[in-house]
């Protein structure tokens, strides 16, 4: 008895108080159902509140990126919330600049949804469609590099443009992640997507994308991206890149060349040994069959022993300014790899006459 | 004790015993979140709910509960789980109804519960024998005393943001100094109402 009584004093205290905070939780944190409008009323749901925008979205099947997966550490899921969206929160400051805080642009992952609240995306956003796909393939190009090719299930088809990226669901232990990627498979093919990923070592994504078997189940979003190629025969296409920035540039060789085989079209590739080429015997071939396609691949490191090499050598903007002409010709450039190659070939770009404005990058 | 009016504890817990300035318990979350009046003083509105309702449930508990069947012995464990759950109940309440100073506030509200003010204010009401109006009042006065300490303080952080400090003084270091001095101002109320 001596022993229960105090169990029985303290155990009912903790009792009672855990009976008050529950009632509590009930009535403070249901916040019902609440008003979603999307542009204007062009989309509009009815969503629980109390979750956050992005969550509510993704139920609603608006697709807005969210490489992170909703931790706040991307920034990519920017919308513009034209009310209902509360006080900026200190999580999202690091990504909006002045101007976007007072247009009100948010992070839809930060943004909870406490009542009816407006918000505005770029009408693209709206095409963007969950796929559920099937691995029909991953090839191994080098020693971190794959090739995965995913046939679609459910939608069958996707219409997306060269450059345009969608974003892959891997599992991890606090919830799935989404992680960009490039589609590197030409426009014209609608019912498969294919990526090149690297192996980034200890990554969620690229570790879960170099595991997967044929006839794994994957879920992707997309498509995503704003770039959009010149679509006048006579601009000259040009792309560069180096590493895991393969993808989009095979994508935007192999549209050009098959839609316009007179185009003048220039491919630009960095590696840094023999090991990590890849692809160059099939753009060989296609610069055999069609005269107006240039690659030039070039290796940044010396050769090892007996190895033998007859492209280019040194970092990629020296083979860009080797090959390229001075010209005012109307040319669009694509850049795809590491910042700092990304910056030394649009110093070289821009002495060779291209405008900023035809020059697209994307740095990963 | 019992011939002191709660309105007389009030004032003293205020000005001549304020339990920040006086008896400096509550530094951490002090220190950490006077850089803003509005921050500081959401900060304070909180403290100050959680002060006067722990000391009025605490009181009940001890004298009724506690006392009576003999288990004083227990009388941290309780206070401080009593304390934990009004914490819990404010974050809640805090985060539907003004989210900005959730986010603004961050780890500080929950580090509430660990405020050594609160469960300073509920000790000194058993070891002073307050009864329950004047144990309320004390909470009440507490939590305001600690409150205007902390926007006081706020108001001078927020003002030298703009002022020449020397460099090895700025931050916390400056914060002390000037907390420091603040002390010894409400020394200048001691004379005028005396509890202990
Ligand atoms: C628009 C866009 C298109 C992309 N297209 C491709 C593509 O076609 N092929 C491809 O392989 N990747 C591409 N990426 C990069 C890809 O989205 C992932 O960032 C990358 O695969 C790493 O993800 P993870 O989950 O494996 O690693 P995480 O778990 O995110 O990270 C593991 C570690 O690696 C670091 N890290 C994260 N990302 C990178 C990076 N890109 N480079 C170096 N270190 C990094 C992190 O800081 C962390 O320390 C693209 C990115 C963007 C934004
Ligand atoms: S999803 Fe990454 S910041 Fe919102």
């Amino acid at each position: 008895m001596a022993l229960l009584l105090p169990i029985l004093v303290f155990g009912g205290l903790l009792v009672g108080l855990t009976i008050a905070l529950s009632l509590a939780e009930r009535v403070l944190i249901n916040y019902g159902v609440c008003k979603l409008d999307v542009n204007n009323g062009d989309r509009e749901f009815e969503v629980d509140g109390g979750q956050t925008l992005l969550s509510a979205l993704n139920e609603s099947k608006v697709f807005i990126p969210s490489a992170c997966g909703g931790r706040g550490s991307c920034g990519h899921c920017t919308v513009t919330v034209l009310s209902g969206g509360g006080p900026v929160l200190p999580t999202e400051t690091p990504f909006l600049t002045r101007v976007e805080v007072r247009q009100g642009v948010r992070l839809a992952c930060q943004v909870k949804i406490r009542e009816d609240i407006r918000i505005k995306v770029p009408e693209e956003i709206l095409n963007v469609k969950m796929f559920a796909a099937t691995v029909s393939a991953n090839h191994r190009l080098t020693h971190d590099l794959v090739e995965t090719h995913m046939r679609l299930d459910e939608p069958t088809e996707i219409e997306a443009r060269p450059g345009q990226y969608v974003q892959l669901q891997a599992p991890a232990p606090e919830g799935p992640v989404y992680r960009a990627y490039s589609i590197s498979s030409p426009a014209s093919v609608k019912d498969e997507v294919e990526l090149v990923v690297r192996l980034v070592p200890g990554g969620i994504a690229s570790t879960y994308i170099h595991g997967l078997e044929e006839g794994d189940q994957v879920i992707f979003t997309g498509p995503y991206g704003d770039f959009r190629m010149n679509e006048e025969p006579d601009v000259d296409i040009v792309c560069i890149g180096g590493g895991s920035g393969m993808a989009p540039l095979k994508n935007l060789v192999h549209t050009v060349t098959a839609r316009w085989p007179e185009r003048k079209c220039w491919l630009f590739f960095g590696c840094r040994t023999t090991q990590d080429i890849f692809y160059l015997d099939e753009f060989r071939e296609l610069e055999k069959k069609n005269p107006n396609f240039h690659v030039v691949y070039a290796l940044s490191d010396p050769l090892e022993g007996e190895e033998k090499w007859e492209g280019e050598t040194g970092f990629i903007h020296l083979s860009v300014d080797k090959h390229l002409d001075v010209s005012d010709r109307k040319r669009q450039a694509f850049l795809c790899g590491p910042p700092p190659m990304v910056e030394a070939v649009m110093k070289v770009l821009e002495g060779k006459g291209f405008k900023p404005e035809d020059i697209y990058y994307d740095e990963f | 004790m019992t011939e002191l009016s709660p309105f007389v504890i009030l004032i003293a817990a205020i000005f001549t015993n304020n339990i920040l300035l006086a008896n400096f318990l509550g530094m951490c979350s002090f220190l950490a979140v006077s850089k803003k009046i509005e921050t500081a003083a959401g900060l304070g509105a909180a403290v100050i709910f959680v002060t006067t309702a722990t000391t009025a449930i605490n009181y009940g508990i001890y004298h009724h509960v506690l006392t009576p069947l003999g288990l004083t012995y227990l009388t941290f464990i309780v206070f401080i789980a009593v304390i934990a759950a009004f914490v819990q109940f404010v974050e809640m309440f805090v985060e539907r109804f003004s989210l900005g100073l959730y986010h603004a506030l961050g780890i500080f509200l929950p580090l509430i519960t660990v405020n050594c003010a609160i469960l300073g204010a509920s000790l000194f009401m058993i070891i002073r024998n307050y009864t329950f109006w004047q144990s309320v009042a004390f909470g009440f006065g507490g939590g305001v005393g600690w409150t205007l300490a902390i926007v006081l303080i706020a108001g001078l952080r927020q003002r030298m943001r703009y002022s020449d400090v020397p460099v090895p003084f700025r931050g916390v270091a400056i914060a002390m100094v000037i907390t420091g001095v603040m002390a010894m101002a409400f020394m200048g109320f001691a004379g005028m109402v005396r509890i202990q």
